[in-house]
């Protein structure tokens, strides 16, 4: 595999699978947290939260980008601040998949939520009278109840991570080894004489990655509700 | 332990007013659905907090609004049984068992596992998944689960309402036996006659959000005062033991000296059991009938005569037996004379009669 891609095309396709994982697992317990909150909570500013959730989904992502540059960038606020802590996300792969994680967060966070709505809350209030505390309640029943929602939203999470290109491009620029991920290759590949068939490859690359996650969520689905039973 | 309840609550245009205390044994909350007996079992559980109130089971103190406190349904320890069964799906029918194990105090006497799988008749499904259960198992694992969690109390909200007659008559000796071979107090919720007639030790009747009748399942039943269900849920519980199995497919039992045929029933030769005979199907004779076709004839004495709106009325007379009331119409009790005193005879067919009638 490592001699049918260039050194480069190899590169953008390791950074992008490594970007798209943290991305996936650094919103996962957010995700939850905030769609268990708007499933179930009733507090003011729900609705206001709902929006700011799927805000990266229906701005452009330039935009999105933009924003992440100025309250993350070494001169924003937020960026500012980490850097006291030697987090930094400017220019810097890390950054990438800051931009990864927060375009795929609404994607992930519907899909929990419908799954949380979807959940019986009588098996809940069950486990409550067998002595279950809210927190176990949480990990015994309602967690375990929405495992098929859970996979399919990190999925979508991590599929958008790897596809994710302008959001990126504009916050973490397009530096090859950095922050070059497989979509600002492509994009790079198409802008220079004779870069086609480096471009092709890594497309070739991206639909069997995005078919692999697709086929891989469907069958992690199909066993949990399994396990979980028809009722 | 006795359970204590007292509370009030307001919900729209329902406001709900009861206070009763519940002994040892089943104590049935009685009443039609909308009587508020479903928000008063919530309440016990914790599921929901009343407007005013204290509960409590023997000197601990589940709920009182007065001092602001009201423990969450986790920190109760009352077993309650569903009327659906809500397993968890899943989980394996072992695992549903166990749940509540690992929360129970470590100082609980734990309920054997073993005991209560056989009691319960669930020893070849414990690997099942609840989807592959039958709506019976699924409520007799259910009534496991919550007795496997150590509770200090049973609490159960019409758990039969959802299976058919048949698997009705499959569950109600589980609870017979929970109510005679373990010590736990239980709180059912039900409107049926013959569940109350089967089960209660203690029978409070609510109507309208009000306790209108607290008594044993005898008194309360026999009389057509604010029973739930109104004239069709009175009748007679008569308590007998069997005297012997006959061979043409009858039950003699012994009912306060009288004999009272039955379809075979399964219990021992000198086993104790509970008939329920409802009111409808008594008939009434001045003097002994001769030549006809039902067996049962019990003799005794008018002791109380009710008038309703309707062209029926209810005559009860004092047997040897017991209790026996009679529902008849109002034409038919003035063609006889009838007045309180008089002396009359009860006549019951034997396959008025049915199995869930009969409880141990």
């Amino acid at each position: 595999m490592t001699d049918w891609l260039s050194p480069q095309e190899w590169q953008a396709v390791a950074l992008s699978l490594r970007v798209s994982f943290w991305a996936t697992l650094v919103a996962l317990p957010f995700g939850i947290l905030t769609a268990y909150a708007l499933a179930r909570w009733r507090f003011p500013g729900r609705q206001l939260l709902n929006g700011l959730v799927h805000l990266p989904l229906i701005l452009p992502p330039v935009v999105t980008g933009y924003l992440l540059l100025l309250g993350f960038g070494t001169q924003g606020p937020i960026g500012g601040f980490l850097e006291n802590f030697g987090i930094v996300f400017a220019f810097r792969w890390s950054g990438a998949a800051l931009a990864a994680g927060v375009m795929g967060f609404p994607l992930m966070t519907r899909a929990i939520r419908i799954s949380i709505e979807a959940v019986d809350q009588k098996l809940e209030e069950a486990a409550g009278t067998l002595g279950a505390s809210r927190p176990m309640v949480f990990l015994t029943v309602t967690l375990p109840l929405i495992l098929p929602g859970v996979l399919a939203g990190a999925v979508l999470c991590f599929a958008k991570a790897m596809g994710e290109f302008g959001a990126t491009i504009t916050f973490v620029s397009n530096i090859p080894g950095q922050t070059q991920t497989l979509p600002s290759a492509i994009y790079a590949f198409l802008q220079v004489p004779g870069g086609e068939s480096s471009a092709i490859r890594l497309v070739i690359v991206s639909i069997i990655v995005a078919m692999g996650a697709l086929i891989v969520s469907e069958w992690l689905a199909h066993k949990a509700a399994k396990r979980v039973g028809g009722s | 332990m006795t359970l204590s309840v007292h509370l009030t609550h307001r919900r729209d245009d329902f406001s709900l007013d009861v206070s009763f205390e519940a002994p040892p044994g089943v104590t049935v909350l009685f009443g039609q659905s909308g009587s508020g007996k479903t928000t008063v079992i919530n309440a016990v559980a914790g599921l929901l907090r009343p407007d005013n109130g204290r509960i409590s089971v023997g000197d601990w103190l589940l709920c009182d609004t007065s001092q602001g406190m009201c423990l969450p349904p986790h920190k109760r320890r009352l077993g309650y049984v569903f009327q659906e069964a809500r397993l968890f799906p899943h989980m394996t029918v072992q695992q549903n068992l166990r749940y509540g194990q690992r929360f129970a105090p470590r100082n609980a006497r734990p309920e054997d596992e073993a005991r209560v799988t056989e009691m319960l008749g669930i020893g070849h499904l414990l690997s099942r998944r609840p989807s592959d259960l039958s709506g019976g198992e699924k409520q007799r694992v259910a009534i496991g689960r919550a007795l496997l969690a150590s509770p200090k109390m049973i609490l159960a909200d019409e758990p039969l309402a959802s299976l058919d007659a048949d698997r009705k008559e499959d569950i109600l000796p589980y609870f017979e036996r929970l109510r005679d071979e373990t010590d736990i107090p239980i709180l059912y919720v039900s409107h049926s006659a013959a569940e109350v007639a089967r089960l209660a030790t203690t029978v409070v009747a609510l109507h309208e959000g009000r306790v209108t009748r607290i008594g044993s399942a005898a008194e309360v039943l026999s009389s057509p005062d604010h029973l739930p269900g109104g004239v069709r849920a009175a009748g007679a519980v008569l308590d007998a033991t069997v005297r012997q199995h006959h061979d043409d497919g009858l039950t003699e039992l012994n009912a306060g000296g009288e004999p009272l045929f039955l379809p075979r029933i399964p219990q021992p030769v000198g086993q104790n059991v509970r008939v329920r005979i409802a009111a409808h199907e008594v008939l009434l004779s001045r003097g002994r009938p001769e030549g006809i076709s039902a067996l049962n004839i019990l003799e005794g004495e008018i002791t109380a005569l009710h008038s309703g709106g309707g062209p029926g009325m209810m005559v009860t007379l004092s047997t040897p037996a017991g209790l026996v009331p009679a529902r008849i119409t109002k034409r038919s009790a003035q063609a006889m004379g009838l007045n309180v005193g008089d002396r009359c005879t009860a006549v019951i067919k034997t396959v008025a009669i049915a199995p869930i009638d009969i409880g141990t």
